[in-house]
């Protein structure tokens, strides 16, 4: 009988056990996770500290799910773990032994050796401590420092500005995301922050973070050499995988936990999976580590599977995420690299509102990838596109029934079918604007 | 940029200061309707009136358009913490000033007999007689809802369905509920509301009602006097409007774009929609007791209907108890004291969801019968929980889009909050089965 520990209560540790409830009825299956009894889903601390959700509103599954799937959950910390004897020790002393291990151990917080990087009233955001401690370091706070221009920094700035928090955010890059978003679409978000009342500071570095004799900090100063005061700063410039565990027990790791295609590490029995994993293709040294929700919930699904003796390999098919950038919704499908420009993409922005849609497409004019702001966009549509290598004219035309938003919503489909036509040798007839109560309300196809 | 943080915190401070104004208004106007209660301004109606009524809706309309402050988009920053939203001392105090409003508007109206009074002057200019209990809770009603529905655009605004929806229960309730009545009255003829469907309008076959439909002689249209048209038109929306409409458009049609009840939940009980119970034991009472509530009107109806056809052959001796009862323990207790009443403590659906049997049939034909469903956005969500948490009916949307599945739920209204509070652009309310995204409805 199968007897799996999995290491980490976080999505891809999760949905791991689930899969493999659903696929070995017998088998015995325990979770490990020192920072929370239950599974809880991470993109939502934030609204824990903005007040639009509670503890128990943010867990994905009810508590008697999991004694009636016989999860077995255990709060405490994984000291180490031995692949030999195939045991795992844990801070109460208890051990456990497995037959199968999965290490899903996610990621910290990261921090590039910034003097004053540990002084109070300065951290990152990554578990639920963190929101437990943010509560009190902001809570006297009316003005804070963020450094580092990823998705949660932006997320770091809509909860303290919740809070009536005056908020510096600092940036290296010349927009706000720009290393992943055409410069189109970060300067949108960028003037949306700005918009908020967030003071931007683009290609902006942190020098120092500033402390008092008690080392809690009192401002940040910047490679410019600019002083600001503040009473809080959040470091935001991006994760790295957990590994100490593994890296403790001879199990091999490069930037993550490194294992195969079917996420596997060296040690046959032990997998790795989500945030801490590094996967290696045959025959490369450098893999890829992927610190997303969906990858670490399919990646926990593959390893199931692999335990269940199916032979799987893990593919990520086609890129897909969504964000929301204080009120922009954003969702991305395929590649749309950052050096985007109009002869690799077809762009449009509305002109009086913040939306905007790019459709990127290779030498051929097949769609390679959709960015979209403050649009909607349905997924199977633009991965059936993607996959089929769709033309852009093709798309362009039978755009609507890709849009997603709410009903009513502004019809966009004819302006972006003029922006078209405006750079096109084979112009599409512009369908009329679909804005009117009666159209909306009774959808003829 | 400085600048710019400095105006909107300036705008920031401006719309408190007008949230709190608001506020001592309104609580003003409620100490002058007490004042009024015992008497204090007996000879002067129009004072009375405005000091009271007109001085809350001021108050109302102060913190109403202040949720219009600050930019569009999700304004629920601090909802958690409020006292008055999350069931603090606030939220408790509310509801038991509510709650004691219901009991005695139905049981001890005479304790209102001088309260009533703050609505004369609008009954006397509409309908030419003194204000009743009904009329004056009719006006209270419909500045209610028109006042929050305003607070609702506000909170709303970057979403065109909820802007639109919000409009037309403001319209529905201010102009078929309130206006329309208030003209029939005063030219005589029978209250009806046109938008008030059996069984929520559970007593629409009982016989009081039945004749005086059919007691006029005049005709008014199409050869049948007004009373009939009433009559064939409330038969014609049970027969026609309700499969029909709830085929192509879901049960939202009715319940959160015309029905007064789901009117107000939209609006006066928005503050509250979280409050609603989201576990799975909540969700199989909710079907227990709103097919219960069901079957009782049927029965009760059928009972009334023969009674009424062949008085001579059928006579129940439980028929008038069971009416009795009904009127008792669903039209006035669940519908309105536990309905309205515990909206600060049980959240804004409460009868929607556990007892109305207008509900249940639409909800029947949305399973069973409509082009509508909520559709999932492939595998974007995160299970973040803004859509359960936010769900008025207590449908634990989460549930169906973690796993990538379109659903339909009978109890949906389709106020598409869920859809609205998604960080994600997970869900998209649908009435057309669109090829493209599979259309798996399924139970759970
Ligand atoms: C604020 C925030 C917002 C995010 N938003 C998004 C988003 O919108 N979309 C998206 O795709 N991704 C988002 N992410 C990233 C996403 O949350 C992660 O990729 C995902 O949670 C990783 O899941 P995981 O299971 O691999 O690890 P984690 O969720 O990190 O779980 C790891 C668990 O392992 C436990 N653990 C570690 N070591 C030990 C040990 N020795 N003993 C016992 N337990 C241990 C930890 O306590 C932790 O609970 C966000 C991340 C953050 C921090
Ligand atoms: S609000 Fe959106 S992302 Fe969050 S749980 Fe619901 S569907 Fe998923």
């Amino acid at each position: 009988m199968k007897n799996v520990v999995i290491i980490g209560n976080g999505v891809a540790g999760i949905t791991c056990a689930r899969e493999l409830r659903k696929r070995d009825s017998s088998a015995s299956i325990t979770v490990i996770s020192r920072e929370s009894q239950y599974h809880y889903s991470r993109p939502a601390l934030m609204y824990l500290y903005m007040g639009h959700m509670q503890w128990s509103d943010v867990m994905p599954y009810p508590a008697d799910f999991w004694a009636k799937n016989r999860i077995e959950l255990v709060h405490d910390t994984v000291v180490s773990c031995d692949t030999e004897i195939q045991t795992v020790t844990l801070a109460s002393g208890a051990t456990k032994t497995y037959t199968h291990l999965v290490l899903a151990t996610g990621s910290s917080v990261n921090k590039f050796g910034w003097p004053g990087q540990d002084a109070k009233n300065v951290q990152g955001l990554y578990t639920l401590q963190d929101i437990e401690s943010m509560e009190t370091s902001t809570a006297e706070c009316d003005r804070a420092v963020i450094v580092g221009g990823g998705l949660i920094g932006i997320e770091m700035c809509e909860m303290l500005l919740s809070r009536g928090i005056e908020v510096t955010f600092l940036v290296r890059e010349a927009e706000y995301w720009n290393n992943v978003l055409p410069k189109e679409e970060a300067q949108l978000v960028s003037r949306h922050i700005g918009k908020h009342g967030v003071d931007l500071r683009l290609q902006t570095e942190l020098a120092e973070i500033r402390t008092d004799t008690n080392n809690v900090a009192v401002g940040v100063r910047t490679k410019d050499g600019e002083k600001i005061s503040c009473s809080f700063v959040g470091l935001t410039a991006g994760v790295h995988p957990n590994t100490d565990l593994a890296e403790q027990s001879n199990i091999d790791c490069g930037r993550g936990v490194l294992v195969n295609q079917y996420l596997q590490t060296n040690i046959p029995n032990v997998y790795a999976v989500g945030d801490c994993a590094e996967i290696l293709l045959p025959g490369q040294t450098r893999g890829v580590v992927e610190q997303l929700w969906y990858t670490g919930k399919n990646q926990g699904i593959v390893a199931a599977q692999n335990i269940c003796d199916a032979n799987q390999l893990y593919e990520r098919g086609i890129w897909y995420n969504s964000a929301k950038f204080m009120e922009l919704d954003y969702h991305t499908y395929g590649q749309v690299p950052a050096t985007s420009t109009d002869s690799t993409s077809l762009f449009w922005q509305c002109r009086n509102t913040e939306k905007c849609l790019r459709i990127a497409f290779d030498d051929q004019r097949r769609v390679t990838g959709f960015n979209s702001l403050g649009i909607r966009l349905r997924h199977k549509v633009c991965e059936q596109w993607i996959a089929d290598g769709a033309s852009l004219r093709l798309v362009v035309q039978q755009l609507s029934s890709a849009l997603f938003d709410p009903e009513f919503s502004t019809d966009v489909v004819p302006d972006i079918v003029l922006s078209y036509n405006a750079r096109a040798t084979d112009p599409i007839p512009v369908p009329k604007r679909k804005n009117s109560f009666w159209s909306k309300l009774i959808p003829v196809k | 940029m400085p600048l710019q943080q400095s105006t909107s915190s300036f705008y920031a401070s401006v719309f408190m200061q007008k949230n709190a104004t608001g506020v001592a208004l309104f609580v003003f106007g409620l100490v002058m309707f007490c004042a009024g209660s015992v008497g204090v301004f007996v000879d002067s109606p129009i004072l009375f009136s405005l000091l009271s009524i007109g001085v809350a809706t001021v108050g109302g309309l102060l913190v109403a358009t202040s949720a219009f402050g600050g930019l569009a988009g999700v304004k629920n920053d601090g909802t958690m913490f409020a006292s008055s939203k999350n069931r603090g001392a606030v939220g408790w105090l509310m509801g038991i000033v509510l709650t004691l409003f219901y009991v005695l508007l139905y049981w001890f109206p005479d304790t209102l007999q001088y309260m009533v009074q703050a609505a004369d002057p609008v009954s006397y200019t509409l309908r030419g007689m003194p204000a009743d209990r009904w009329f004056f809770y009719g006006l209270l009603y419909t500045i209610a809802i028109l006042v929050m529905g305003l607070r609702f655009i506000g909170r709303n605004r970057h979403n065109r369905y909820q802007i639109i929806r919000t409009l037309s229960v403001m319209a529905f309730q201010t102009v078929f509920a309130f206006a329309i009545p208030a003209v029939l009255e005063a030219l005589q003829k029978p209250y009806f509301d046109f938008k008030n469907v059996w069984p929520l309008d559970y007593d629409f076959f009982y016989s009081w009602h039945l004749n005086k439909l059919t007691s006029e002689s005049t005709p008014f249209f199409a050869g049948l006097t007004l009373g009939e048209f009433m009559l064939y038109w409330g038969i014609a929306m049970i027969v026609i409007g309700i499969p029909v409409l709830t085929y192509f458009f879901g049960k939202r049609w009715y319940c959160s774009w015309v029905c007064g009840c789901g009117g107000l939940a939209e609006t006066v009980g928005d503050p509250y929609r979280h409050l609603s119970d989201k576990s799975m034991t909540s969700w199989k009472i909710e079907r227990w007791m709103i097919y219960s509530v069901l079957v009782l009107v049927t029965v009760m109806t059928v009972l009334v209907i023969l009674e009424y056809v062949n008085p001579a052959e059928y006579s129940f001796a439980f028929s008038r108890s069971l009416r009795t009862f009904y009127g008792f323990a669903i039209g006035a207790a669940f519908s309105g004291v536990i309905g309205v009443g515990f909206y600060p403590i049980m959240g804004s659906r409460v009868w929607c969801r556990f007892g109305c049997p207008m509900a249940a049939i639409l909800g029947l034909f949305q399973r069973k019968a409509s082009r509508f469903r909520i559709t999932v956005n492939g595998d974007q969500c995160m299970s973040c929980g803004n859509c359960s948490t936010y769900c008025e009916m207590g449908i634990d949307v989460r549930a169906y889009a973690q796993k990538g599945e379109d659903f339909t739920r009978a109890s949906c209204v389709g106020c598409g909050i869920c859809s609205s509070v998604c960080p994600r652009g997970v869900l998209k309310l649908e009435n057309d089965s669109v090829a493209t995204a599979p259309h798996n409805k399924t139970d759970r």
